[in-house]
């Protein structure tokens, strides 16, 4: 579904990403694990559009999207949950949750919000509150539900985890089960590496910008010599 | 009273003025981060249009619409000419480009129309007044203000409650997030160069029917009195500059009849030494949008 090859990201002289390859087929869930600066948000903002590559090849059911716009790249199918969420703080939860579906029409995103409000009953409840109101877990939820309104075939998040608390961790990896069983495919970019390897079908080590190995969850979990990688989780 | 009364409608009419000319500033300023010098040419090209109208035999009913389109068309051909070019880039730059478009506007009349006023008839009824209680009020002040309560209403209701209000919020709080949502970024901002436009539109109709004349450099003032009143109400703040608008206006028919009869001259000059008290107390403006860190 999706294919990266040879992707290189520099920032300036410093390359953020060197020659990654990654291959992500209908209904995974796969994770994208290393340390901090190894490149992970770099990787999933290239895919995204956000920003500019280098050299490489982004095709995406079978088309071509590198470099091309954000807007366009959502319209062909792919969400990114963007790194703090970044939600419109000044906007409400229904209305946030209308621009995640505003490339559908006005039928389908009511069907859209519904759907929404069941998944997430938190939000059910804050409907008509301004976003900026809500705590971690709340906007993290309402960040991963805007982005579920356009529909994605693939969705990314990065570091949906991030300063939340256990239990809401927790919430955050029951949610990429639930999302797993309605078929979606997902990538996670996570630092909580063991507790992402367990979730994961399949996951890619990253450090220093380059891939440095991938495998199911339950091999990477076996190889000792990526110890340093996970370590501090 | 009575006196203090009829200056709050004059102030008021005035402000409204300025509000709708604040609000198409605020709205391209919160898009694109452009403080844009070039507004007051929304203001200066349909005059001229108005000048040649009346001497094709239009008269007002007609010129009225006709001046709101030619401002929306000016603002989108302004954008695509000059803003489309330097989008993205830094804000130094936007602000010098807006200059230059007034600077090319400008010239461009002098040296193909005239440099002298090109007279504009002002309607029938702009002179009259009606008389409530004791006061004498212009109808002029009373249209104005009417059209622009509407005219807020409705882009209120624009914003609120329209995809594409809520598009145009979304990416003037975070314009890439609002692009990985699926907004089109060439269709909000045409968009808001389009309200923009709208908006000087409206402000343009009164404000050549006031004037009842067109000079090259007529856009000046319009313009810095937009710009002014969007620093006053906080720039970003789409109700701040709707404030900043009627507060200007109030505090502009206030201080002339104020002041001694002497220095009444120098209002302008006691506006923008209030305007610097207002920025030593609050640098941000009067409702200033918190410029804080989202993590």
């Amino acid at each position: 579904m999706l294919e990266v090859s040879g992707l290189t990201t520099k920032y300036g002289a410093i390359s953020a990403l060197r020659d990654a390859d990654l291959t992500i087929r209908e209904g995974e869930v796969v994770g994208l694990i290393g340390p901090n600066g190894a490149g992970k948000t770099t990787l999933l903002g290239s895919i995204a559009g956000l920003i500019p590559v280098d050299s490489g090849k982004i095709t995406f059911s079978g088309a071509d999207i590198t470099s091309l716009a954000p807007e366009k790249i959502l319209r062909a199918g792919l969400a990114l949950v963007p790194e703090h969420r970044r939600i419109f703080s000044d906007m409400t939860v229904e209305e946030n949750l209308k621009i995640g579906g505003v490339t559908r029409n006005a039928s389908e995103r009511a069907t859209l919000l519904e759907e929404m409000a069941d998944l997430f009953p938190v939000l059910r409840d804050k409907w008509e509150t301004a976003a900026g109101y809500m705590s971690g877990g709340e906007a993290q939820q309402l960040a991963i539900a805007r982005a579920l309104m356009s529909k994605p075939k693939l969705i990314m998040m990065d570091e949906p985890s991030l300063g939340l608390a256990p239990i809401l961790v927790d919430l955050v990896f029951d949610l990429i089960d639930t999302l797993r069983t309605q078929g979606r495919t997902i990538l996670v970019v996570e630092q909580n590496a063991t507790r992402m390897l367990r979730a994961a079908d399949r996951a890619y080590v990253l450090r220093s910008g380059e891939v440095v190995a991938s495998g199911t969850g339950s091999e990477l979990l076996e190889r000792s010599d990526l110890f340093d990688t996970f370590v501090g989780r | 009273m009575s006196e203090l009364l009829q200056n709050l409608i004059d102030g008021l009419g005035r402000g409204s003025i300025y509000a709708l000319l604040a609000l198409g500033v605020a709205v391209v300023f919160g898009i694109m981060h452009l403080l844009n010098f070039a507004h007051g040419e929304l203001i200066t090209i349909p005059g001229y249009v108005t000048f040649w109208a009346f001497n094709n035999g239009w008269n007002w009913w007609s010129v009225i619409p006709l001046i709101v389109v030619v401002s929306i068309l000016s603002s989108l051909l302004i954008e695509r000419i000059a803003f489309s070019r330097v989008r993205g880039s830094k804000d130094f730059t936007m602000l010098l480009t807006s200059f230059g478009v007034h600077f090319i506007v400008s010239a461009g009349f002098l040296l193909y129309v005239s440099a002298s006023v090109k007279p504009i008839p002002r309607p029938d009824w702009f002179a009259k007044t009606v008389a409530v209680g004791g006061l004498r009020i212009e109808i002029f002040d009373l249209v104005v203000i009417a059209v622009t309560i509407v005219v807020l209403a409705g882009t209120t209701w624009l914003l609120q409650r329209t995809m594409f209000g809520l598009a145009l919020r979304a990416a003037a709080d975070d314009f890439d997030t609002a692009r990985l949502m699926g907004v089109n970024s060439n269709s909000v901002i045409r968009g808001a160069f389009a309200l923009s436009g709208f908006l000087a539109g409206i402000a343009a109709v009164f404000w050549i029917m006031r004037e009842g004349q067109v000079t090259p450099t007529a856009g000046i003032n319009p313009m810095l009195q937009g710009v002014l009143a969007a620093l006053i109400g906080g720039l970003g703040s789409l109700r701040g500059a709707v404030l900043g608008g009627f507060v200007l206006g109030l505090a502009e028919v206030l201080l002339r009849s104020w002041l001694p009869l002497g220095i009444q001259n120098l209002t302008t000059g006691f506006v923008f030494v209030m305007i610097a008290l207002l920025f030593i107390f609050r640098p941000g403006g009067l409702l200033s949008v918190p410029q804080v860190e989202r993590v």
